[in-house]
């Protein structure tokens, strides 16, 4: 059978079986200088990324949430090693990425692929759209003819007829089709995780759908591990098997998508999950679950980071920053206070509480 | 159903002419009428200096005193004579040789090398292109006519010298260029897409940045000609270009500047021809940047 033959690739190269997470990422950090130091002055730092732990298992689809600013497409740009990581180690599948005794970078992207937000930008506008999804295994060696081919059997498995697209140019198509073309070059090198950085957030809802019912099946179909980047709850609660939850470069919370989403153990993902519209009218909020913005990156508060908005703050919150601890089978939360908040003692105001009408 | 990438499914087969982006630019550039004009004028002048020997009626360098600064029309002279008494026409036909070849020849130089440079800067970025920028800089902010004079001069003069010193003049301009466009080019996902696939930074460049950024550039460097032609005459006229008695348009409108009072028509008649091959070549520039841009 053909499935076994495209799984078998992967089973060659899969190191430490099922249990070995295929992606193992410690302490991931990166800082960004915006205005040098010089004369005495202290530079500034935007702390991006800051100091990030997490396991990507194989076959799962790892959602990452949080506003926008909170370092998940910068986490996206460093597993891709576009952005050089100022600390942190990340594993692939046993091996070290770019180190001794590891993987290189290039094999590395070989087995990882990224599919952009911008499908526009993520084109090149003198491309066909053939050739931009040939590009990348003729990079690594696959003859021309080949290659092309491949471009083809992939725009149908991405629902492009090839006769009518292969030829085409980016701007010859709608965003939708633009992101399946994106879809077929990320899998063009026959990857085993695919990172979707807001892949399908800037398709109209009806499109989003489409193609996020492509995905699960490409899923299936190649046997293909997802770490799926969005703002959108509701899409990561579809397709995700576990939700990573970031909040200023750090973890807030990590685990099981409907355990997480049922009994939410940091306040922060709690205000988020209140922030969904809901499509009972009793149960719509009356006021912003959030107040304020976000600290500035620059110039973090002491402590937990999450202090100046939290609802439920307390002195040692403010001295101390909390660390990522499990809290649950498969659930883990960076807050002092996760149990009273999952035995729900936030103060959500909800109008139905509130205010009868 | 084939779940493989390499499996046995058949693709689609090929459509037999497959016309690449240059073949469309081509066709766009074809429907616009000014660039189609443009074209045509400069075609002809090219193929006029091929076949001058065949085509110029008179020897071009043949003197006649008596028939000094004769008027347009008049018996022998078709478009009058010099202050030597030389044809006009045959020198205008002779002349475009030289003249194309010293406008054309520095910006094609200078487009190759100022595209590499700039390309090279904006590509690498950081500190690199900061310390090759400097460097262009340096360069450019001389005015374009005296650092050729100064460059012409200190090579020494003669014809090479000339086309050397005015593609060391062309670079700065056409490097900075480059290195904007590609500065912007690489910024964008589609390059970030190519890195993710494991290309080398060659590959990139030949395959991603090159067909983006050498349009712009292209169309900057037409634009160049025209300069290039005015500053070769300039150069022809203090002696460190063509030299007299050879036919070239700048050294020509020089030569006969005196004669306007006497026979204006006669006199701007080089002048026209490099006007006439500018403007072609400012036009024909400004279609191809229209016919390139795929967005229309």
């Amino acid at each position: 059978m053909t499935n076994s033959q495209s799984l078998s690739r992967h089973d060659s190269l899969d190191r430490g079986g099922k249990a070995q997470p295929l992606l193992r990422v410690r302490g991931l950090q990166k800082h960004f200088t915006i205005a040098r130091g010089g004369l005495g002055r202290q530079a500034s730092r935007v702390h991006a990324v800051d100091g990030v732990d997490f396991e990507v298992y194989k076959g799962e689809t790892l959602g990452i949430v949080g506003e926008s600013g909170c370092g998940k497409s910068t986490t996206a740009r460093l597993l891709m090693h576009l952005l050089a990581a100022d600390h942190g180690e990340m594993i692939f599948d046993g091996d070290p990425i770019g180190q001794r005794g590891g993987i290189s970078v290039r094999e590395m992207r070989r087995q990882v692929q990224m599919v952009f937000q911008n499908s526009y930008a993520s084109l090149n506008p003198r491309m066909s759209v053939e050739d931009s999804i040939a590009f990348g295994p003729q990079v690594h060696g696959v003859n021309r003819r080949e290659s092309r081919q491949r471009a083809r059997r992939l725009l149908d498995q991405v629902g492009l007829s090839p006769s009518l697209f292969a030829h085409r140019y980016p701007h010859e198509l709608s965003g939708g089709q633009r992101q399946r073309v994106n879809i077929a070059r990320a899998l063009a090198l026959e990857p085993r995780l695919l990172i979707l950085d807001e892949a399908v957030s800037a398709l109209d809802k009806s499109v989003e759908a489409q193609v996020l019912n492509l995905l699960t099946d490409l899923k299936q179909e190649y046997g293909l591990t997802y770490l799926f980047i969005s703002h959108d709850l509701n899409v990561v609660r579809y397709i995700s098997d576990r939700v990573m939850v970031m909040y200023l470069g750090k973890v807030a919370e990590m685990g099981e998508v409907e355990a997480l989403y049922r009994a939410p153990a940091h306040p922060y993902t709690r205000a988020l999950l209140s922030a969904m519209p809901s499509m009972n009218p009793n149960q719509r909020t009356e006021q912003a679950p959030l107040t304020g913005d976000p600290p500035n990156p620059i110039d973090l508060p002491p402590g937990c980071r999450f202090c100046p908005r939290c609802p439920m703050v307390e002195e040692a919150c403010r001295a101390e920053e909390p660390a990522l601890e499990a809290c649950g089978t498969a659930h883990q939360v960076a807050c002092r206070r996760a149990d009273e908040v999952m035995a729900g003692a936030v103060p959500v105001k909800r109008l139905s509480e509130e205010s009868p009408t | 159903m084939s779940l493989t990438l390499d499996g046995g499914q058949t693709a689609a087969p090929v459509p037999a002419a497959v016309q690449g982006y240059w073949g469309a630019v081509f066709g766009r550039l074809r429907r616009d009428p000014v660039a189609l004009v443009s074209g045509i004028i400069l075609l002809l002048i090219v193929l006029a200096a091929v076949f001058a020997p065949w085509l110029a009626p008179a020897n071009p360098f043949q003197t006649s005193m008596i028939n000094r600064l004769q008027p347009i029309g008049s018996s022998g002279y078709p478009l009058g004579s010099d202050e030597l008494g030389r044809d006009v026409l045959s020198r205008l036909i002779h002349g475009a040789r030289l003249s194309l070849l010293i406008g054309v020849m520095p910006v094609i130089n200078a487009f190759v090398i100022g595209s590499a440079i700039g390309i090279v800067a904006g590509f690498v970025g950081g500190k690199t292109n900061s310390v090759i920028m400097r460097v262009i800089d340096v360069f450019y902010a001389f005015p374009a006519v005296l650092l050729a004079v100064a460059l012409a001069g200190a090579l020494g003069a003669g014809l090479v010298n000339s086309l050397l010193s005015l593609t060391i003049v062309f670079i700065p301009p056409i490097a900075r260029v480059a290195e904007s466009v590609t500065t912007q080019v690489r910024s964008v996902d589609y390059i970030e897409a190519a890195r993710a696939s494991g290309a080398r930074s060659l590959t990139i460049i030949r395959r991603h940045v090159l067909g983006n950024v050498l349009g712009p550039i292209f169309v900057y460097a037409t634009s160049l000609i025209s300069v290039s032609m005015i500053l070769a005459s300039g150069l022809s006229f203090l002696g460190l270009g063509a030299r007299p008695p050879m036919p070239e348009w700048g050294l020509m409108l020089n030569t006969m500047r005196d004669a306007i009072y006497v026979n204006p028509w006669v006199a701007v008649l080089p002048g026209m021809m490099i006007f006439t091959v500018s403007i072609c070549f400012n036009m024909l520039s400004d279609g191809l940047r229209s016919a390139m841009d795929v967005k229309l």
